[in-house]
């Protein structure tokens, strides 16, 4: 799976589109997985810490319905970190929820991914089985829930005044 | 404003926490002791432009509450880089409207007058300047007097500007209201706070 795959129609025209799409793939997956994946790539490499993982609220911005401004959905925890690696990648991390080993990972991966050695490597050992997981799993909450819609029709009733 | 680069940035604390509770401390007592000498020295790497001991004071005071003031020496440069990446604070183009303001390079370029002296209800609210000095030996010689000091203490820090004394002066006739002083050299910090008088030797 190629880069181009991860990408979603609205990153398409921003400038830095795939650190966005890798960074959003890291963001919200599923800390375990990472996890286990982080691990399996048997990666240690030699880091600095810019920010130490820390755990905060962050307002989410959206609107609701489509139409009309942004306005404040509600607060979201996050977790975030930054590193730089002796060989100079500057990585963050940004993950949903409190796990500061995922954010900490969310980084290393992020300084990697834009390190010309390693960048193959975590992209098939690590962002694209997770790009693929996240896809699947939309899928099946989508086909749940296709499964319980109701096709709802109304049947004219006959109003004429009675004879 | 622009997206920060972060190519360059260098860590701030390694143990936030109970760093920037033990330079708050060292803070706070240096400016109970106007004039003595205090150590922020926390093995802190400082951006271009800062002191250590500045370095450690921004990390220690600085957040989204607290606008931020640079001279013209360090706005644009890895000093800012700094401060937005570690503190989160805005940083502010006037003077006037800064709860913090950092001077180096040339001191000249801010006068005390031009910063925010608090008012009556609130002197507390006033601008904390930390004044980058090249050294605390060897400069002309100043004798402070006031709260906190037994009878007189002498400084003799260089690099302020000539104008420093007559612009104390006026800072201090403002009472209750205006500027605190804080003068850094490599690891260590001076604090001036509005308090206090301040004469050249033999004047």
């Amino acid at each position: 799976m190629g880069t181009a795959d991860l990408i979603s129609p609205k990153f398409v025209q921003s400038e830095h589109h795939e650190r966005k799409a890798w960074l959003s793939v890291l963001a919200r997956s599923d800390a375990r997985e990472v996890a286990a994946r982080w691990t399996a790539l048997k990666l240690e490499p030699d880091y600095q810490t810019l920010r130490p993982p820390e755990t905060g609220l962050v307002m989410v911005r959206g609107r609701a319905g489509g139409t009309g401004d942004a306005f404040n959905l509600g607060e979201m925890t996050a977790t975030r970190a930054v590193i730089r690696l002796s060989s100079g990648e500057t990585g963050v991390g940004y993950v949903s929820g409190r796990d500061k080993k995922h954010a900490l990972t969310a980084a290393l991966a992020d300084a990697l991914l834009q390190s010309p050695d390693h960048k193959q490597a975590v992209m098939t050992g690590l962002i694209a089985p997770l790009a693929s997981a996240r896809d699947a799993a939309r899928r099946e909450a989508s086909r749940k829930a296709a499964a319980t819609k109701v096709e709802f029709f109304t049947m004219v009733r006959d109003r004429s005044p009675k004879k | 404003m622009s997206p920060l680069d972060l190519s360059a940035v260098k860590p701030g604390f390694a143990d936030p926490v109970h760093q920037s509770q033990a330079v708050f401390r060292q803070v706070m007592q240096a400016m109970s002791r106007p004039g003595t000498r205090a150590r922020l020295d926390l093995d802190v790497k400082p951006p271009e432009g800062l002191d250590a001991a500045a370095a450690a004071f921004a990390l220690t005071f600085l957040d989204i509450d607290t606008p931020v003031w640079l001279s013209p020496a360090l706005a644009g440069g890895e000093t800012e880089t700094f401060i937005r990446f570690h503190c989160g604070c805005p940083i502010t183009g006037t003077p006037a409207d800064s709860a913090f303001a950092f001077v180096g390079g040339d001191t000249a370029s801010a006068p005390l007058s031009a910063f925010n002296p608090g008012n009556e209800k609130y002197p507390d609210q006033s601008t904390t300047l930390v004044v980058a000095c090249s050294a605390f030996d060897g400069g002309p010689q100043l004798v402070l007097e006031g709260p906190g000091i037994k009878s007189v203490a002498v400084i003799s820090p260089v690099g302020l500007p000539a104008t420093f004394i007559e612009d104390w002066r006026q800072n201090q006739a403002r009472f209750q209201c205006g500027v605190d002083l804080v003068l850094t050299c490599a690891d260590e910090a001076i604090c001036l706070p509005r308090s206090i008088r301040i004469e050249l030797k033999g004047a």
